[in-house]
């Protein structure tokens, strides 16, 4: 089978690759451009561990075909710190032990970025169902729940 | 919100134990930089795909493989027989068995063969192009199929162990577990009150996000290293040498990061697979699972049956208690029943009790550990006829647990007394909360249970070096799953007297640190952590005698405070830990030491929990409106992690209460082996989780720790079936407590 060029921009930077026409974009962000912050945890679009932004809208990378990102922008966790200048939200995330194993923080972090992106003071029940898709065994949501609501709170005070 | 908000001001002398710090892991953690076990990727790796049984129990006839390993890109194409025979005296018949099957598959997903390729798509067809012929079997799915007489048998030489006199038929009960004491005829006689009922629960599954995945890199003169997520990579070294048939040191285990576990990545699945087809192509292999996979073949926690009848006397005393209990094993012996018997009364002191413990094979995956393994069952039993009793004795839930509490030296029915416990404290703590006046409207309910379980302590070992600059390397070989590099951290700056962010906690591979239990059984911070606290003080017990060296006194006038060698007299300005280190090339070199231990003095652990939900009377589902749980931490030695466990430990509970359960067709296959469909809670689901961190010091510990992180979900599962009865009046025995079987009893009821 004959491979796809696709060009985009993944965080910030302009990429191309050579993709597989059924391939997903979860396992080409993955294995092609070793972004590896991207998981899989079901494959399924069930979990939320491959949050991804592309064109600020979020998605689940493995419900996406690798020639679909063709154009796009793409941010993935890798994206959204500043070098060691991390966002709010990582930051309320370290600071309210909002992870315990770590491997759905990444898709939680995806995620709730886009839900303050487009609702800065969303309440408990809004932050609740907006991370709905992403799924997390250790914590019971509890720290992740305060830790997205105190980085609103931080984000809207700075932009005061 | 914490009873001691920040324990240090309440435990005076302690600067770090007890404080918030951020993770020294954190930063990687929230970057996407932290590799996990499916991240590692090395040069010529090869992709893996497994070959599992559609069938729940069949026959192996043959397995023909030579199609496959003509096909594009294949390198190594291995069946059962590339392992060396378990029936040999070396072998552990059931592990090698579950890793590959050998003569007979015994669940839907068991391993028949695996492949080798170059891209994932070569090796899923070349895998899908082996033939296997199989003779389907006859299949039993639960206790009762698998105990009744004339059920077809999944082992021919499987002899029940633990009745007299022994068998001299094959069965699938694998062994009878029992604890009694006084006389039960007579305890029942004596009750004025007696609750007796049948329970069920249904397999679940620990859930973790991460499926399990294995690199293996074997070099053509034999070494081996494997990386791998596991719960304890010398235990996947011990277990995955004995399948491979090798000496353990043959094999160097790289720990992944490894992103969730609860008890399910403390055995092998891929990992001798990796290894073997890695030797067989010489190249690296990766074999990651898929999440069904996950479901299908590795352990979730056992399905049970219990029978149980308790007896009361007017004011509340538990004078009686009988429990009969089957626990589903899954396709090999090695159920939780024995854990589960042991715990289902320990939190009380009854007199007269029986509790037998089955564990019992069926054809579906062999059970791994889950949080408390075998606990929440028991407890689910006890917990609700507990409740019943309340009910019928018109006493308080929390007043009838006080007055048959456990407290320090009493026997438990597991046989030990305790130690000083905090049993009573997470009831009082409960009960003197304003939760638990909260008035209620129709159709909620309030529900209390309480729930044991041991700290385990086994074997654990530290190093702990000073680096030239003062600074400190802490290397353990427990995987960090939840935090334990913070509480690592934190005891070793206790110590130290240095800033926690001088402490570089790190997680040694299985040739640089020695050997380490897993990461299980509530241990780590509490056993880890103790080798920690054993190294750090040999390591400062040098730094005295280096500064008494450099000062030419005597070792007793060298103090250590603060993190610096003092005078006692205070004739000498002090030398610091990077003076010190500085100085090594005088003073006898390098400071490093080890520590190494089989952890004694491990605690209790006592939860104590309320729910208040919301019953829809047309739907049956449940809404929780607020949950409140005291769990008694001995010493939070970072507290935001304690509560998280406590908070992760009710949650999983409410999945198990409330949604989750294996759903398996006519033929043994699961039906339902996705997150769409088997339901783990999700954030819109749930209310906040209220904890309240009890701190009754355990005093076989340094610092008072007990072990965290299992309790928490034994409680649950009572707390939700009593809050339900509180709502509709309607008490059900059969988990998972889902909107039919709500709706079924409330339409019962009303007819």
């Amino acid at each position: 089978m004959s491979r796809i060029q696709v060009s985009c921009t993944v965080n910030g930077d302009p990429v191309d690759f050579l993709c597989d026409a059924d391939g997903s974009l979860l396992n080409t962000l993955r294995d092609e451009l070793g972004l590896t912050g991207i998981k899989e945890g079901c494959g399924t679009g069930d979990c939320g561990a491959c949050s991804i932004l592309m064109d600020d809208q979020l998605h689940c990378a493995c419900l996406i075909f690798a020639p679909e990102a063709t154009g796009t922008t793409i941010t993935t966790v890798e994206g959204l710190a500043d070098g060691d200048h991390l966002t709010p939200l990582q930051e309320c995330f370290l600071e309210g032990a909002a992870l315990q194993c770590g491997i759905c923080t990444p898709g939680f972090l995806v995620a709730a970025t886009a839900l303050l992106k487009h609702n800065p003071n969303p309440t408990e029940t809004e932050i609740r169902y907006a991370l709905a898709g992403n799924l997390c065994r250790c914590t019971g949501y509890d720290k992740i729940v305060r830790a997205v609501r105190e980085a609103a709170a931080q984000m809207r005070e700075a932009s005061a | 919100m914490t009873i001691a908000e920040d324990p240090a001001t309440t435990s005076p002398g302690y600067k770090w134990v007890g404080t918030r710090m951020i993770r020294p892991d954190g930063f990687e953690k929230v970057t996407g930089r932290a590799r996990f076990g499916a991240d590692i990727k090395l040069n010529g790796m090869l992709y893996g795909h497994v070959l599992r049984s559609p069938h729940a129990h069949a026959k192996i006839v043959s397995i023909d493989t030579s199609e496959a390993e003509k096909m594009a890109g294949v390198r190594a194409v291995i069946t059962g027989a590339d392992f060396p025979d378990p029936s040999g005296p070396a072998g552990d018949q059931d592990l090698q068995r579950n890793v590959i099957a050998r003569e007979k598959a015994l669940y839907e997903g068991h391993v028949i063969a695996a492949v080798a390729a170059q891209t994932r798509a070569q090796a899923k067809a070349a895998a899908e192009a082996i033939k296997v012929v199989y003779e389907v079997l006859p299949h039993v799915m639960t206790v009762d199929e698998a105990m009744a007489p004339g059920a077809p048998l999944l082992h021919p030489k499987l002899m029940t162990k633990g009745v007299d006199p022994a068998p001299t038929e094959p069965s699938n009960v694998a062994s009878r577990a029992v604890y009694q004491g006084g006389d039960l005829d007579l305890g029942f006689a004596e009750s004025d009150v007696v609750v007796e009922g049948t329970f069920t629960t249904k397999p679940v599954h620990q859930g973790y996000i991460e499926p399990h995945a294995a690199v293996a890199d074997t070099t053509p003169n034999g070494r081996t290293t494997l990386w791998c997520s596991s719960q304890g990579h010398f235990t996947m070294r011990s277990l995955s040498a004995k399948v491979l048939g090798w000496e353990p040191s043959k094999l160097k285990v790289i720990p992944a990061e490894i992103g969730g576990g609860f008890g399910g990545k403390t055995t092998i699945y891929l990992e001798p697979l990796a290894v073997r087809l890695s030797q067989k192509a010489g190249r690296p292999v990766k074999l990651v699972m898929s999440r069904d996979e996950v479901f299908r073949a590795t352990g979730p926690a056992s399905g049970t049956k219990i029978v149980g009848k308790l007896g009361f006397k007017n004011d509340g005393t538990m004078v009686a208690g009988e429990l009969w209990m089957a626990y589903e094993a899954g396709a090999f012996a090695g159920s939780p029943a024995g854990a589960g018997s042991m715990t289902a009364l320990a939190p009380y002191t009854v007199p007269n009790f029986l509790i037998e413990g089955f564990d019992v094979v069926v054809n579906k995956p062999k059970v791994a550990a889950y949080r408390a393994p075998g606990a929440p069952m028991s407890s689910f039993a006890v917990e609700s006829l507990i409740d019943e009793a309340a009910k019928k004795l018109g006493m308080d839930p929390i007043d009838i647990r006080l007055k048959n509490a456990v407290t320090e030296g009493c026997q438990a029915t597991y046989g030990p007394k305790f130690p000083r416990i905090g049993f009573v404290e997470t009831l009082e703590a409960i009960k003197n909360h304003p939760n638990y006046k909260i008035p209620l409207g129709p159709n909620q309910g309030r529900g209390v249970a309480s729930g044991f379980w041991f700290n385990a302590g086994l074997n654990s070992s530290a190093t702990v070096h000073v680096n030239e600059d003062g600074n400190v390397i802490v290397v353990t070989g427990s995987p960090d799953i939840g935090g334990s590099r913070a509480s690592m951290a934190l005891m070793a700056a206790e110590e130290f007297g240095i800033d926690a962010a001088r402490i570089q906690p790190v997680v040694g591979d299985t040739e640089s640190v020695g050997y380490n239990d897993q990461t299980g059984g509530s241990r780590t911070t509490l056993a880890t952590g103790a080798a920690v606290i054993e190294a750090c003080r040999k390591v400062i017990a040098d730094l005295r005698g280096r500064a008494a060296k450099q000062w030419d006194v005597s070792l007793d006038k060298v103090e250590w405070v603060d993190g610096q060698a003092q005078h006692v007299e205070g004739t000498q300005p002090p030398l610091s830990l990077a003076d010190l280190a500085k100085g090594w090339n005088r003073t006898g070199g390098p400071l490093t030491a080890s520590a190494a231990l089989n952890a004694r003095g491990v605690g209790s652990a006592f939860s104590t929990q309320v729910v208040d939900l919301e019953v829809d009377p047309d739907t049956g589902h449940v809404t929780v409106l607020r949950y409140l749980t005291a769990q008694d931490a001995g010493r939070a030695i970072h507290p935001s992690y304690v509560e998280g466990q406590l908070q992760g430990g009710v949650v999983q509970g409410l999945g198990w209460a409330l949604n989750e359960e294996y759903i398996f067709d006519r033929n043994g296959k699961m039906e339902n082996p996705g997150f769409l469909d088997y339901r783990i809670p999700v954030a819109s689901d749930l209310p906040m989780i209220d904890t309240i961190v009890v701190e009754v010091p355990n005093p076989g510990h340094p610092y008072g720790v007990r072990g965290v992180g299992e309790v928490g979900i034994v409680p649950p599962l009572a707390a939700v079936a009593n809050a339900v009865d509180d709502a509709v009046s309607r008490r059900i025995h059969d988990l998972p407590l889902s909107p039919v079987r709500i709706l079924d009893a409330i339409i019962n009821k009303d007819s």
